[in-house]
């Protein structure tokens, strides 16, 4: 049992890092989408698109080894939680295919009205909602029966579950815009500056909303995280949060280039740092917990094997490509 | 649309329409990722333009396909749990990590590789921009490697065990892994989608070809392509017989299905050809066959015995018509496709493969063959192991989610809706793109997409001027 325990656990770790790097990367993908509206200009969106267009297949791919991941390491989980988040799911898969294709169908038309623009924006927003409103509607608890989700198909609905929606939406925007400080120049960069600001002060508001909501949702949440000693190891995670704040105002105010994203990515981490502390050892909450849903050990000690070795080597090449397109993009002038 | 239908028969039309949706990428890009590769190792190799200019033109087209691939396979790994939840909690122990394994060994190389395949060849430099070109051909193979492992493990479940929960789980990993239909299955599917691309190519060739026989790109691509179906296609229709013996030997009454066979035969059973399966009735009506003929191709001797399905309990029949159908449907254009290959190569020894109008025409009119026959092929697998998801284990309908009719019926609406607006426009793009010549100084997406200069327009990237 007490191998069982241990993989089960380090497969909990697994399969939250995959999530995570997901969110990251695909944050940032999906976050342009969401600012597309605000760059009305043909050349600013050529730009943006550029920025991304090399790298956006092997962001979404994170998502991808999160669900087989999980199919394949908590099967119960995953049958449990997908029909329970059907709706968004399905929603979230829609928006990926309009967005997704619009990296190649923009540039077989011409003209500054682009209907694929307007696919690519409209997708982004689309799959962040629902993968936002499905985050709060995991947290929020989902009603089981044996080994089946056992709701209706619009529990998912709540104003929670919007709250964690629409905080996911600026959360990527902001990752977006710092993303476009990073790789651009000149008035396009300056825009993302102006954005960085407004959406970091949004961001902050939504982190605090939600923080202050889901110790509401539930005891177990509220025990968690205010109960002695818990307090102890959960106190540093506002603190940090608000160092990092600090630092990234301060990186705003200084026109740093890389800095206000990768400090977002750090605020990113601590929220979800935050998330594994409220949900732990639950991966549906409340009512099955990662050694219920673990897959048999040979299953996961098979793919142990694949993913210690595969993982490195996969970040390795993905950060080769991220070298390979490092820089600057410009407008036009064959950034590629 | 779809009032009376129950979730379960709403899901497996959800699945059938997404998959059939789906197998169309997957089984031109792995083509056509190799092609690329050969382009680029050619240009390399001896430096002519025309591979360069080839290799630039596909490429384009490649990338629009494989985007399509990739969302609509994001759609399918989450089918399982949205719409198949019991069937992924019980087999998600063996067919996850198989999937899990695809991800992590060829999901990720293509996709890391495809940045640089696409807009890095300047960036890289020529051997760097190879390797990537051909980590993104491996990536695809190696992907049907493991999908198709998964899928012959549902037709041809072995290695396993069952455990208390209900799940299957693996006893064995290499048996489980290599399940005894999975190398039919690979091997006949990786030829189709050699094939499939190859007619393709083929027919973009014979296309440009007929407006001017001496466009140097449509030659080459047109004789390249004639190549593969003079060779590939016989070998296909070999590999397609050795998997029915296959089949035969694991799934007899899918065979029963295919072939039409509702009776038995004692003594040597006939191949029928055509007719008309009325499932109900438990007859092939207006049937047209060749006495014998059967129990000769499937059991090497003319007077061999032949189970039917009158030997098999009713509800464990597949859809009988679907099944035999689909099954001619396949097997006719593996027919038509060996045909053509035969007479390529006959008018290439006349001298005349650049020539012939008629040849031209045909391959022209054989652009969709391979389409077809690979969905007519995937749809006999399919539709002939039903009853069961796990074939003999897990029947379909005990494989759904606890989903209300309603919520499905959305979804299958959302999706066709989606699918047909989404995919038909990608179509309309890689048909424009077929419409136009290879050109000198053919330019890839890299430059274009870059400057956002439309279609045509552009200039050269210096490297590969
Ligand atoms: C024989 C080949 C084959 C078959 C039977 C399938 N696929 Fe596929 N799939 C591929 C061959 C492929 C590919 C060649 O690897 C693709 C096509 C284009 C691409 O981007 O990769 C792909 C893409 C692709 C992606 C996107 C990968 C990415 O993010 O880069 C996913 C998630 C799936 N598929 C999942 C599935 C599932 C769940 C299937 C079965 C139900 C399935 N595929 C059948
Ligand atoms: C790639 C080509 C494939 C095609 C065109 C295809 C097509 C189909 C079709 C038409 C059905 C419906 C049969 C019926 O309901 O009568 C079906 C069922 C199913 N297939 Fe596939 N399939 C493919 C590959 C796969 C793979 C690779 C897997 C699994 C790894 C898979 C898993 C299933 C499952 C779980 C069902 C049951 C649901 C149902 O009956 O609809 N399929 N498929
Ligand atoms: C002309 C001779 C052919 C024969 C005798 C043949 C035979 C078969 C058989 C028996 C199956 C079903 C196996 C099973 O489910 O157990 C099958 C499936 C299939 N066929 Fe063919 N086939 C032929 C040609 C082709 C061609 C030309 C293509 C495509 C270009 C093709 C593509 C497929 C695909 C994609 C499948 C489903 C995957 C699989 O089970 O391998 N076949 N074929």
């Amino acid at each position: 049992m007490s191998i069982a325990v241990d993989l089960a656990t380090v497969w909990a770790f697994i399969i939250a890092f995959a999530v995570f790097v997901y969110v990251v990367m695909d944050g940032f993908d999906l976050g342009l989408g969401i600012l597309f509206p605000l760059f009305p200009k043909k050349a600013d969106r050529d730009v943006i698109m550029n920025s991304v267009a090399p790298v956006w297949d092997g962001n979404e791919t994170w998502l991808v080894l999160g669900g087989g991941g999980m199919m394949a390491a908590f099967p119960l989980a995953y049958a449990v939680l997908m029909p329970a988040l059907y709706t968004p799911m399905i929603a979230m898969l829609l928006g990926l295919v309009f967005r997704g294709v619009a990296f190649e169908f923009r540039w077989r038309i011409t003209g500054e009205r682009n209907k694929w623009d307007t696919a690519f924006a409209g997708g982004s927003l689309l799959a962040t909602l629902a993968q936002g409103i499905a985050l709060g509607a995991i947290l929020q608890g989902i009603h089981v029966e044996g080994r089946h989700y056992a709701g209706g198909w619009w529990d998912w609905l709540t104003p929670f579950s919007l709250l964690t929606g629409v905080s996911l939406v600026i959360g990527y925007a902001l990752l977006g815009a710092t993303w476009l400080v990073m790789k651009t120049e000149g008035e396009l960069r300056d825009r993302a500056y102006g954005l960085s600001w407004a959406l970091l002060f949004a961001m902050l508001g939504a982190i605090g909303a939600v923080s202050i909501a889901t110790p509401f949702l539930h005891v177990h949440y509220t025990q968690r995280w205010f109960a002695w000693p818990n307090v102890l190891l959960t106190a540093p995670v506002p603190i940090a949060v608000a160092a990092f704040t600090v630092l990234l105002l301060r990186a705003l105010a200084r026109k740093y280039d890389y800095q206000p994203f990768f400090l977002t990515l750090s605020l990113f981490a601590l929220s979800y740092a935050g998330l594994g502390i409220s949900m732990y050892p639950y991966i549906v909450p409340q009512s099955i917990t990662i050694w219920q849903a673990a897959s048999p050990e040979n299953s996961q000690i098979f793919m142990l094997f694949g993913v210690a070795v595969l993982i490195p080597l996969i970040l390795a090449y993905t950060a080769w490509t991220y070298y390979v397109f490092r820089g600057k993009v410009q407008a036009g002038s064959g950034y590629h | 649309m779809f009032e009376g239908w129950d979730a379960v028969v709403l899901a497996r039309a959800q699945f059938a329409f997404t998959m059939s949706f789906h197998i169309i990428f997957p089984a031109f890009s792995i083509g056509l990722a190799s092609y690329l590769a050969v382009l680029e190792a050619l240009w390399l190799w001896t430096g002519r333009e025309v591979f360069i200019n080839l290799f630039n033109y596909w490429l384009k087209i490649f990338a629009v396909a494989f985007g399509m691939g990739v969302v609509s396979g994001i759609v399918m790994s989450y089918q399982f749990g949205t719409n198949w939840s019991v069937f992924a909690d019980k087999t998600g122990p063996v067919i996850g990590p198989l999937m899990a394994y695809e991800v992590l060994t060829a999901f990720f190389l293509e996709a890391g590789f495809l940045g640089v395949m696409l807009f890095g060849l300047e960036r890289v430099g020529h051997r760097l921009h190879f390797m990537a070109t051909l980590m993104v051909a491996i990536g695809t193979l190696i992907s049907a490697f493991w999908i198709l492992s998964a899928n012959s493990w549902m037709q041809t479940p072995t290695g396993h065990t069952v455990n208390a929960a209900g799940q299957f789980i693996a006893a064995d990993w290499l048996e489980l892994i290599f399940n005894p239909s999975f190398p039919y299955r690979l091997v006949h599917m990786v030829l189709a989608a050699y094939l499939t691309t190859a007619f393709a190519i083929g027919a973009v060739g014979a296309f440009h070809l007929l407006r001017d026989p001496h466009q140097a790109g449509a030659r080459v691509m047109f004789s390249m392509a004639m190549w593969m179906a003079t060779i590939v296609a016989p070998i296909q229709i070999v590999a397609g017989d050795q998997h029915g013996l296959n089949t035969l030997e694991h799934q007899p009454v899918k065979i029963m299905a295919m072939e039409g066979h509702f009776e038995s035969h004692k003594d040597g059973a006939p191949l029928y050809l055509f007719g008309w399966p009325d499932q109900a009735e438990g007859k092939l009506k207006y049937a047209v066959g060749i006495p014998k003929l059967g129990s000769l191709i499937l059991k090497h001797s003319p007077d061999a015995p032949m189970a039917g399905l009158d030997t098999v309990p009713r509800e464990n029949w597949p859809p009988v018509f679907i099944a035999f159908w689909s099954f001619r449907i396949m097997v006719g254009m593996g027919v038509l496709m060996a045909g053509l290959g035969l007479v390529s190569l006959w008018m290439r020894m006349r001298g005349r493969l650049y020539d012939s109008r008629l040849l031209h025409v045909c391959s022209v009119a054989m652009a969709p063959a391979g389409f077809i026959a690979v969905l007519a092929g995937w749809v006999t697998t399919e539709v002939g192991r039903q009853p069961f998801t796990v074939y003999g284990l897990l029947r379909t309908a005990d494989s759904a989610s606890p989903l209300a009719a309603p919520a499905v019926a959305s979804s299958l609406i959302a999706f066709i809706i989606v699918y047909f607006a989404v995919f038909t426009a990608g179509v309309v793009y890689i048909l424009r793109l077929m419409a136009q010549p290879p050109r000198h100084g053919e330019h890839g997406p890299t430059k274009e997409a870059a400057a956002g200069i439309a279609l045509g327009a552009g200039t050269v990237p210096g490297a590969i001027r």
